[in-house]
């Protein structure tokens, strides 16, 4: 009996390793991906997302094997019983208007929104420790996330991933709109990445060319997913993201032509070898537009078509993995060249230079038919020198009308006949051709009132100047300084001697 | 009988001269005995770098920790055992000409914030409040280990501090102080916690050494930039930048660290002269009465680098890219298929849902505390107005 325990014992060992050989670790992927769009406002935005999926739930088993998933968010997720967890940090705005709408847009600073499990007793406990763990996962001051910035939406954020029920007790939103971006939170997002930043396109997260940047986004969502068409069981997928939109006026002076190096100062040489997947889409769906065609150098091998947002759109795809993308190079440059063809499109300006020249601004627009065309240009008021002032200023000043010189189509085709002779005024501009006659038309001037000083001020200073300085000055400069002399009168003179003798003759007494 | 006392003196002395060589060896065996006491007896380094002040023209003290940082990571400490608080972010302020980058020298040749960094306490966070409890390691349970000091008594922690000071305090993002006393304690509570082996206090603000004067604790070395009474003064702006880049003592003192690789055997009375007057325009100061050992025996290394091991082999491991995983796990789908009904995801905007749902009530809790005090005083005057008798009408 004693002998036949260790012997079960010795046979449970020697069955051990045969059985821990069937059972692998749960199998993981990682798929990448870039997409470049052009936008309409000529800038380029550029988002990657890396997808790592595990196939493991991580609820019921007893994990200790992390292969590609990384172990910081595998624990967090098992140790506050995490449903799903999104988390953003965000620099500038996804301006709407000029780049039209976004794959995924989040608001400006950090924010963060957690599905707890159903079997969390204390809710507001777990994310208090959920956001301090994470403030010291990524650099941030997530720490700052407590009942006072926390909210539980009622109606919206519904989970993303699977979900049996949502009770939405189980839901916490935070939103720190004064949390900054910088390197130190996208060091630690690299480090979550498998291949980091040694290999595949993660090569080309560089801090200083992506912070050089109108918009800068990076995220991490943490949900289950389905693990196939049957739905039968959970996988867990990480989802990293981040989006950066290159303005085309600081990095190029407006020139359209964009490539991987000028984005990113790298290019791509090798996909992650751990990736099942490595792939970069090019959005051309605006092939050609308003005679404009876009280039993609080197040409794609294939493409692919796809609704996204609500539209269709076409992509020219990369795949790193194949062999024929990176053969002849070592390394792929994408490049992206807007060709238009010549003589379409002029623009000439003159800035003009105080007192000696105007501004000139000559533009040949095409204008689009049925449409409503306007050119503004902005200007300021500026204060002239007090010489340069009209007598009536507050009339105000003229600026010159504008011209506008077009072709317009003639309803009915003008006879090309001896126009020399022609009455009227169509031999004033050469006929140009029988499809179409030239006009020229002029706007009104335009009335500015400058600033205008008070010009009468400077002579009622004048007077209100001196008068102070005569009466209050004065009057004491002469107390101070004037001295009394007594004087005794005179004793008159030529006039009193006259009149002495003609009193003599009449015989009265004199003066 | 002669012969053999002549052996015998031959034997002597060739014993004599066999002992010779013995006792030479014995004696330097004692004097690298006697060096190894003068040795630091650390297993391990710590690092405190903290910038105090806010707003862009205070990029310089931005950039004079970062640069102690940048030193102290290529000389080996890791980023686990550095604290770096930065009272501002200068990197990725709208001003910054260069996102992403801190430079130290003017025409922008060395970036200090690089690629590889690591900001434990930023921008709110750091208050004085939080570095003594950092120091003194009061934190409480919910913060992260990256901003725990979680030193022994085996260590040496080098601790600097930059932004703007006077004679006995240092200011925090120009809101509060922290004074010279308060840090005196702070490290009087870390020595009776055993919390370091030996530490160096390094200070640039104006009138730094004042900050030093009150230190009571043994094992401890400080440096300042300035005497109390003089300013420490700012070395070189960038038209580019617009702002003064770096303070003039922590520049030399950079410029000094660049040269010191891991196994450099320079000691701490090169530190002393770093920046003599005519280079700071201020006179750094010193102070080593604390201190266990002599300056010189001690290495730049035992504070600025760090203890590392390192086992080295030869043998080569190639990963190959494991392709078997693949098929093995279909057997355990399969087996799962019949006991769960497929799970579906949540519809993203239910409207009718929604508009039918009722806004949740809070759950009641029994009035507590103050309300039912109120009450109670309620009742209690109505009843001894009244009389108790009165209950009956009421029951």
């Amino acid at each position: 009996m004693a002998a036949a325990a260790p012997l079960s014992l010795l046979v449970l060992l020697l069955l051990g390793p045969g059985v821990w050989g069937q059972t692998d670790p749960p199998r993981d992927s990682l798929r990448e991906e870039l997409v470049i769009t052009p936008l309409p406002s000529g800038d380029v935005a550029a988002t990657f997302q890396f997808r790592t999926r595990w196939d493991s739930e991580l609820q019921r088993e007893e994990v200790s094997h992390y292969r590609l998933f990384p172990k910081a968010l595998g624990q967090l997720i098992s140790k506050y019983s995490l449903r799903e967890l999104h988390l953003s940090l965000t620099q500038g705005f996804w301006r709407t208007r000029y780049w039209g709408t976004p794959f995924l847009q989040a608001p400006s600073g950090a924010e963060l929104w957690a599905w707890f499990q159903d079997t969390v007793t204390d809710v507001d406990k777990s994310w208090k420790e959920l956001s301090n763990v994470l403030s010291g996962i990524f650099c941030a001051s997530l720490n700052f996330i407590d009942s006072t910035n926390t909210v539980t939406p009622s109606a919206s954020f519904k989970p993303l991933g699977l979900a049996n029920g949502t009770d939405h007790s189980f839901l916490r939103y935070a939103v720190l709109p004064r949390e900054v971006v910088c390197t130190e939170n996208l060091t630690p997002w690299k480090k979550l990445l498998p291949c980091s930043s040694k290999a595949g396109l993660s090569v080309l997260l560089k801090a200083d060319r992506l912070f050089h940047t109108s918009y800068h986004s990076q995220a991490v969502h943490i949900r289950p997913v389905c693990r196939d068409a049957r739905c039968a069981s959970i996988s867990w997928e990480l989802r990293q993201t981040l989006s950066v939109v290159f303005d085309a006026f600081v990095t190029g002076q407006g020139k359209q032509d964009w490539s991987l190096f000028r984005m990113f100062s790298r290019t791509l040489t090798e996909p992650c070898p751990l990736a099942s997947e490595s792939q970069v889409y090019v959005d051309v769906t605006n092939y050609s537009q308003d005679n404009e065609t876009l280039e993609v150098y080197p040409p794609p091998l294939t493409t692919y078509q796809d609704v996204v947002l609500g539209t269709r759109k076409t992509y020219a795809v990369y795949d790193l993995l194949d062999m024929a993308v990176i053969n002849n190079s070592r390394s792929l440059n994408l490049q992206l060249k807007w060709k238009r063809p010549p003589g379409n499109g002029y623009i000439h300006y003159q800035p003009a230079q105080d007192r000696m020249q105007p501004h000139l601004l000559e533009m040949l627009i095409q204008l689009p038919a049925s449409s409503v065309t306007k050119v503004s240009i902005q200007f300021e008021r500026a204060l002239l020198k007090w010489t340069e002032y009209t007598p009536d200023p507050n009339h105000g000043f003229y600026v010159s009308p504008s011209v506008l010189s077009a072709l317009v189509p003639s309803e009915v085709a003008a006879q090309p006949v001896d126009w020399e002779e022609s009455p009227l005024f169509n031999t004033l501009f050469p006929a140009s051709g029988s499809s179409s006659h030239f006009v020229r038309l002029y706007t009104e001037p335009l009335l500015v009132s400058l600033p205008t000083p008070d010009f009468s001020m400077p002579y009622n200073v004048i007077c209100l100047t001196c008068t102070v300085v005569a009466v209050c000055y004065g009057s004491f400069y002469n107390l101070l300084t004037r001295t009394f002399q007594i004087e005794e009168p005179s004793k008159g003179g030529l006039a009193r001697r006259l009149a002495n003798l003609i009193r003599r003759a009449r015989g009265v007494p004199p003066l | 009988m002669a012969d053999t006392c002549f052996l015998g003196q031959g034997c002597t002395t060739l014993v004599g001269l066999l002992l010779l060589p013995f006792g030479s060896l014995a004696a330097s065996q004692i004097e690298d005995q006697a060096e190894q006491l003068f040795r630091s007896g650390h297993t391990n380094n710590w690092a405190v770098l903290v910038c105090t002040s806010r707003f862009w023209f205070n990029y310089r003290h931005v950039a004079n920790t970062l640069s102690v940082y940048r030193s102290v990571k290529r000389l080996g400490i890791p980023d686990s055992h550095i604290v770096l608080m930065l009272a501002d972010d200068m990197a990725c302020n709208p001003r910054n000409p260069k996102p992403a980058t801190v430079f130290s020298h003017k025409n922008m040749e060395l970036n200090v914030y690089g690629d590889d960094v690591e900001v434990d306490y930023r921008s709110y966070e750091v208050t004085v409040e939080n570095f003594l409890r950092v120091l003194t390691g009061r934190i409480p349970s919910s913060t992260p280990r990256s901003k725990h000091l979680l030193s022994d008594d085996r260590s040496n922690i080098l601790i600097y501090m930059t932004g703007h000071g006077g004679n006995g305090f240092l200011k925090f993002q120009d809101s509060e102080e922290i004074t010279n006393i308060e840090l005196a304690d702070a490290f009087e509570q870390m020595w009776q916690k055993r919390r370091y082996n030996e530490l160096l206090f390094i200070i640039d603000t104006c009138q730094g050494a004042s900050m030093y004067e009150r230190f009571y604790s043994p094992n401890i070395m400080a440096l300042a930039s300035s005497q109390v009474g003089e300013d420490s003064l700012s070395h070189q702006p960038d038209p580019a930048i617009g702002v003064h880049l770096m303070d003039r003592y922590t520049f030399y003192v950079l410029e000094f660290l660049e040269e010191i690789n891991p196994a450099s055997q320079t000691n701490m009375n090169d530190l002393f002269q770093v920046c003599p007057k005519s280079l700071c325009v201020s006179t750094p100061g010193h102070r080593t009465d604390l201190f266990q050992r002599d300056p010189k025996n001690v290495l730049i290394t035992d504070f600025f680098g760090s203890v590392r091991k390192v086992e080295i082999t030869t043998e080569t491991i190639s990963l190959q890219p494991d392709s078997g995983i693949m098929e093995s796990s279909y057997k355990k789908d399969l087996m799962d298929e019949e006991l769960m009904e497929p799970l579906k995801y949540a519809e993203q905007l239910p409207v009718a849902q929604i508009i039918h749902q009722k806004p949740k009530l809070k759950d009641w809790h029994p009035p507590g505390g103050f309300i039912l005090g109120l009450w109670a005083l309620i009742i209690m005057v109505f009843f001894k107005t009244y009389g108790i008798k009165h209950m009956k009408f009421i029951f």
